[in-house]
């Protein structure tokens, strides 16, 4: 690392990627540091992306595809599967993608870019003055620098420990976190062209259960619940054993991912005086899917757009950096997030009866489109009795 | 005071966005208690694994 760049971005993932090649391709010098000694391992992640917003930043390549998906199922809790089929092809039909090799394409063309890239390197402090932050001390195989930059990139994140040290309470409530365990499993029955959700009280309480295929009879089955249904004896990893004994109780595990994913609402302020939160760490992965590499990837290469003017013009305030927070947030992501983040409210509060109700009116319904906002505004049409439900939502739309 | 049972521990994280105090530091494969830690148990609940535990005082 040079003891000065430009922009440093803190994490490798697709948010801190996405900004570090931006930045450099923007003329900027990038310094990119990542913790682990590998860029994309170990894996947090159920790695499905829809076509559409995948393909707004680069062209699918077999080398990171693991599975086409062109059709999902829901599985209501009372074991009724309802299927959304191809022909109703729209942004959520899509990939699952091998993220330890789609992570380290990403960094590899930050580095191509220009960018310096180094693992196995923690930021363990910022460099503050007068409130504003100017670059982070770090930390590699026990060499520690301090490297100081006009503009910091914090995209550390689920742990978003970075933005904390510089003042953003970037806690996540309880409530609001879902603790994750994923087995990649082989030898196991699968469509390999669809992802599964099933749904449930007694699946997975405030979550879901998914299998996303990753190849010929190969899937991550994971699970996701809310932190306040977690407890001894209930916690992910019950269910997930529970689910698996039942329904792939030949399967093989080849891999245990685990992690956590934010379904609260995304900071309040994404910008601080020379800091700029992108991805996970800024709490924007979806409330409802749980999804967030597309989300990384928008907020991380528009932060790095917005850094590049502000550095231009000299002034790396939160008030110039703000183009990137009121950005994100009247953009077409913002709106879903915050329509998402009311839509979730509402169905984490679903007994399995109204559930099963749900999925049953879902599966009757003519879609043009698979998409959940599709889904929403269809089933307020054909489902005289939902309205009434759903008419808190219905606003939303 | 937390005890962090190193051999479940999946080191993902999870615990650390949750913890009112910023007291837990995930570096790398190693999960640290770095800050003031009030023993709140909200890490223990969230832990998708059941690696954390807030032990009484002896």
């Amino acid at each position: 690392m040079r003891p000065e760049y430009d922009l440093l971005v803190i994490g490798g993932g697709p948010g801190g990627a996405l900004a570090a090649s931006t930045a450099a391709e923007a003329g900027l010098s990038v310094g990119l540091v990542e913790k682990r000694p590998a860029i994309g391992v170990p894996i947090r992640c159920a790695e499905g992306v829809g076509r559409d917003l995948l393909e707004e930043f680069m062209d699918p390549d077999p080398a990171w595809i693991s599975a086409e998906i062109d059709r999902a199922v829901i599985v209501a809790p009372d074991g009724y599967r309802m299927s959304l089929e191809p022909s109703m092809a729209g942004s959520e039909v899509g990939y699952v993608i091998d993220r330890k090799r789609f992570d380290r394409e990403l960094v590899m063309r930050a580095g191509e870019a220009g960018a310096d890239i180094q693992v196995k390197t923690r930021a363990i402090l910022p460099i503050m003055e007068n409130g504003t932050v100017c670059g982070a001390r770090i930390e590699q195989n026990g060499h520690v620098q301090d490297v100081r930059a006009r503009v910091v990139v914090a995209a550390d994140g689920i742990e978003s420990k970075f933005s904390r040290w510089c003042g953003v309470d970037t806690t996540v409530p309880l409530a609001e976190i879902e603790t994750c365990v994923q087995y990649l499993m082989t030898g196991i029955d699968i469509d390999e062209a669809a992802t599964v959700f099933h749904l449930g009280n007694e699946i997975a309480p405030e979550g879901y259960v998914w299998v996303f295929p990753k190849g010929p009879r190969t899937a991550n089955v994971g699970i996701g619940i809310s932190g306040r249904k977690s407890r001894d004896g209930h916690r992910p990893i019950d269910y997930l054993n529970r689910f698996v004994r039942s329904n792939f109780p030949d399967g093989r595990v080849v891999e245990w991912i685990m992690g956590g994913v934010s379904v609260c609402p995304p900071l309040e302020k994404t910008v601080a005086d020379g800091l700029m939160i992108v991805g996970d760490a800024a709490r924007v992965s979806d409330p409802i899917t749980g999804g967030g590499i597309y989300n990384a990837m928008f907020t991380g290469r528009l932060a790095a757009q917005v850094a590049a003017d502000a550095i231009a013009k000299g002034d790396v305030s939160a008030g110039a950096l703000m183009p990137y927070d009121s950005g994100w947030r009247t953009s077409k992501l913002g709106s879903a997030l915050r329509r998402n983040y009311r839509i979730k409210e509402y169905f984490i509060r679903l007994t399995d009866e109204k559930l099963n109700r749900l999925v049953h009116s879902i599966s009757r319904l003519d879609l043009a489109k698979f998409s959940t906002l599709e889904i929403i505004k269809e089933l307020i049409r054909h489902d005289p009795g939902l309205l009434l439900e759903l008419k808190a939502i219905r606003e939303l739309l | 005071m937390l005890v962090i049972r190193r051999e479940i521990c999946g080191y993902c994280g999870c615990c650390v966005s949750v913890c009112p105090r910023g007291a837990l530091e995930l570096i790398d494969a190693y999960l640290s208690v770095e800050g003031e830690c009030s023993s709140c148990g909200i890490c223990a609940r969230a832990c998708p694994l059941g690696a954390l535990e807030v032990a009484d005082e002896a």
